[in-house]
């Protein structure tokens, strides 16, 4: 099985998104990592890459810079990434997104396409939803469970407000996973050593016929004003009483 | 113009995102009509008229996701009746038909929204990053707005004259097949999370084998109980239980955080709380900047002391 993985780039969320003031959009430092939101996609399309005899190519849009998450993730055992590093896709939104994915992936071929269900950065999650219905093909969104039955075709138990269904489809389709779906793997020194040879390709929108434009404007950033924090006390064994008083006071007991 | 909202069915009856959406679509526009997915009984069709709705479309997919149906049912309405702007709310197939449909009209799909305004160009307000930025964007260029809100973002209130046309559509043939072969429900006991005036939530801090310790506390409070992502993820609850971004969105009168770091999309779906209490055993906890009492140690003293000076109460 052919499966193709879109991953994304972001700066760590450890430390503060700084916004360009101009344009208002998120400021990509060189030294990226890899959303943790894709690090489930990665592992499930590693297992099933395993059971099937099958390749992983990571697909990722955004500045190359240091390549460090695209590097840990093929050091994880992903064969091949091919990124789109394009300035004229800055500030790309999802729509966009999803076309410049939908192209890289039909050019290199696919059984399977896994995505993360949202971002950590942007969050939008419709960016699978936009390349499954590009591609022409099912999409299994929310799934906390992924196999591959006899016949071939996958099977999700999907996630839902009330439980989980399950749902399957034949090839060629789109699975986005949620963050318990797997344990994720780290990688070894092997891995890192062979990740250091393993093909990245460097494509821009127009390699992929693909002009970028935009249908929607940024109009202001302001701060939100943030709760104030209240009183911190340090529990002597007397602390529940003061919880005690303040759901009196709140008058909800 | 007209405004449509778009709905998951369960069991007939409409999500409860509709009624919010219907609510603030009255609020602008006169002309507010709801796509539907399923097949909704009367009283469910009676609440979306009672919320604004004067038209009702409503496409059953059967054992389909309906995504791909919906999507293109929902072109085929777009292009006879021209509405100004389509909403959404959060549930799976809520995302699933908008980023289809964005991809189909090649329109663009607003997030997060937490605010809509149409004098003037269509305009979103939603708080990114976590809810530290309030970001204002409008749509650009002819068609329609695709919207997809914050779950509580508007109250639901009724309005409306309260008549309405519901006319049934055939799902559209997609050559898209996706199966849902079986549906498990995982019940829930207590209070529904969504509307309880008291909610306790608990985090990996709680750890496995205590976690049951805040289904005694909710119980001795009439609170409804729920977790961080960590926990669901653990497997200890149901997503049903999951509050914050990718979960639910949460306004009780008093929020108890146990054992909650109080990472940022956590905090998204419950910073709106009356009051927010939270026992963490660090007192750097990022939980305490927006509590309005922090108690700063082990949960497994402090909660079961809670319950028994609760019950002493009563
Ligand atoms: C704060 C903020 C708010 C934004 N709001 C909007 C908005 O309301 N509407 C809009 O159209 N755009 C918005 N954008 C832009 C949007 O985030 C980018 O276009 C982004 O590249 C794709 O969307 P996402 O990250 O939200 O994807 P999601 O749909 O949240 O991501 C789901 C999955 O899609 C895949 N994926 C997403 N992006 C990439 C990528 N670049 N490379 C490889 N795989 C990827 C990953 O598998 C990911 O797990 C916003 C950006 C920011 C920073
Ligand atoms: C795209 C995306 C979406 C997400 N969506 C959500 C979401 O919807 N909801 C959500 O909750 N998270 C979400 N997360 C995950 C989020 O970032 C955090 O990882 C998660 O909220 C952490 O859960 P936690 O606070 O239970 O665990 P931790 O962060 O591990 O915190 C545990 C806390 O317990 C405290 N503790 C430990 N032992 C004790 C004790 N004995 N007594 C008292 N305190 C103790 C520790 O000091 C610590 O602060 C999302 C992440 C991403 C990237």
């Amino acid at each position: 099985m052919q499966i193709a993985v879109c991953v994304k780039q972001i700066p760590d969320p450890a430390t503060p998104y700084e916004l360009d003031p101009e344009t208002h959009f998120v400021v990509r430092p060189e030294d990226q990592i890899m959303d943790e939101t894709d690090t489930y996609g990665v592992e499930v399309a590693l297992q099933l890459a395993e059971t099937t005899e099958g390749t992983v190519t990571l697909f990722s849009m955004g500045p190359t810079g240091t390549q460090q998450g695209i590097r840990r993730a093929l050091a994880t055992g992903a064969d091949k990434a091919v990124i789109v590093d394009d300035p004229a896709l800055k500030g790309s939104d999802a729509l966009t997104t999803a076309k410049v994915l939908a192209a890289a992936i039909a050019r290199e071929g696919f059984d399977l396409v896994i995505t993360g269900t949202e971002s950590t950065d942007g969050y939008t999650g419709v960016v699978p939803q936009q390349l499954a219905e590009l591609l022409n093909i099912p999409s299994l969104t929310f799934a906390k469970r992924v196999d591959v039955t006899e016949d071939g075709s996958v099977r999700i138990e999907r996630q839902t407000t009330a439980g989980y269904d399950v749902v399957e489809a034949s090839t060629p389709a789109l699975i986005s996973v949620t963050s318990g779906v797997v344990e994720p793997r780290y990688p070894n020194f092997k891995g890192i050593m062979a990740a250091k040879k393993k093909p990245v390709d460097t494509v821009t929108a127009a390699d992929l016929g693909i002009s970028p434009s935009a249908n929607q404007t940024i109009r202001s950033v302001e701060p939100v004003a943030s709760r104030e924090a209240g009183e911190l006390v340090v529990d002597d064994g007397t602390g529940f009483e003061r919880i005690v008083a303040l759901l009196e006071e709140t008058k909800v007991i | 113009m007209a405004i449509w909202v778009f709905t998951d069915t369960h069991e007939g009856a409409p999500s409860g995102s509709a009624l919010e959406l219907l609510t603030k679509a009255r609020s602008l526009s006169d002309d507010v009509a709801v796509f539907a997915v399923g097949t909704l009984n009367d009283a469910g069709a009676q609440a979306l008229a009672d919320h604004g709705a004067q038209d009702i479309y409503q496409m059953d997919a059967g054992d389909q996701l309906a995504a791909p149906a919906a999507a293109r049912a929902l072109e085929t309405l777009i292009g006879d009746h021209q509405p100004e702007i389509v909403l959404f709310g959060m549930d799976t197939t809520d995302r699933d038909t908008a980023g289809r449909l964005s991809a189909r009209l090649d329109r663009p799909v607003l997030a997060n929204a937490t605010d809509v305004s149409n004098d003037g160009p269509v305009t979103v307000t939603n708080e990114i990053l976590g809810g530290i930025k309030r970001v204002v964007t409008s749509f650009e260029g002819d068609g329609v707005a695709l919207i997809v809100t914050r779950p509580k973002a508007f109250p639901a209130e009724p309005g409306g004259s309260g008549s309405v046309v519901v006319t049934s559509i055939d799902a559209p043939d997609t050559g898209i097949v996706a199966t849902v072969v079986e549906r498990h429900v995982e019940e829930s006991e207590g209070p529904d999370l969504e509307a309880a005036a008291i909610v306790i939530a608990g985090g990996r801090g709680v750890g496995q084998e205590k976690f049951s310790t805040m289904d005694e506390l909710a119980g001795v409070l009439g609170a409804a109980v729920g977790a961080s992502r960590a926990v669901v993820d653990a497997g200890w609850v149901p997503y049903s239980y999951q509050i914050g971004q990718t979960g639910k969105t949460v306004k009780p009168d008093v929020y108890i955080a146990c054992g909650i770091s109080g990472a940022m999309q956590h905090v998204v779906g419950m910073k709106d709380s009356g009051t927010i209490i939270a026992i963490n055993k660090d007192e750097e906890a990022p939980i305490f900047g927006i509590a309005d009492l922090g108690i700063v140690g082990d949960v497994h003293t402090v909660v079961p002391a809670l319950i028994e000076a609760l019950k002493a109460r009563s």
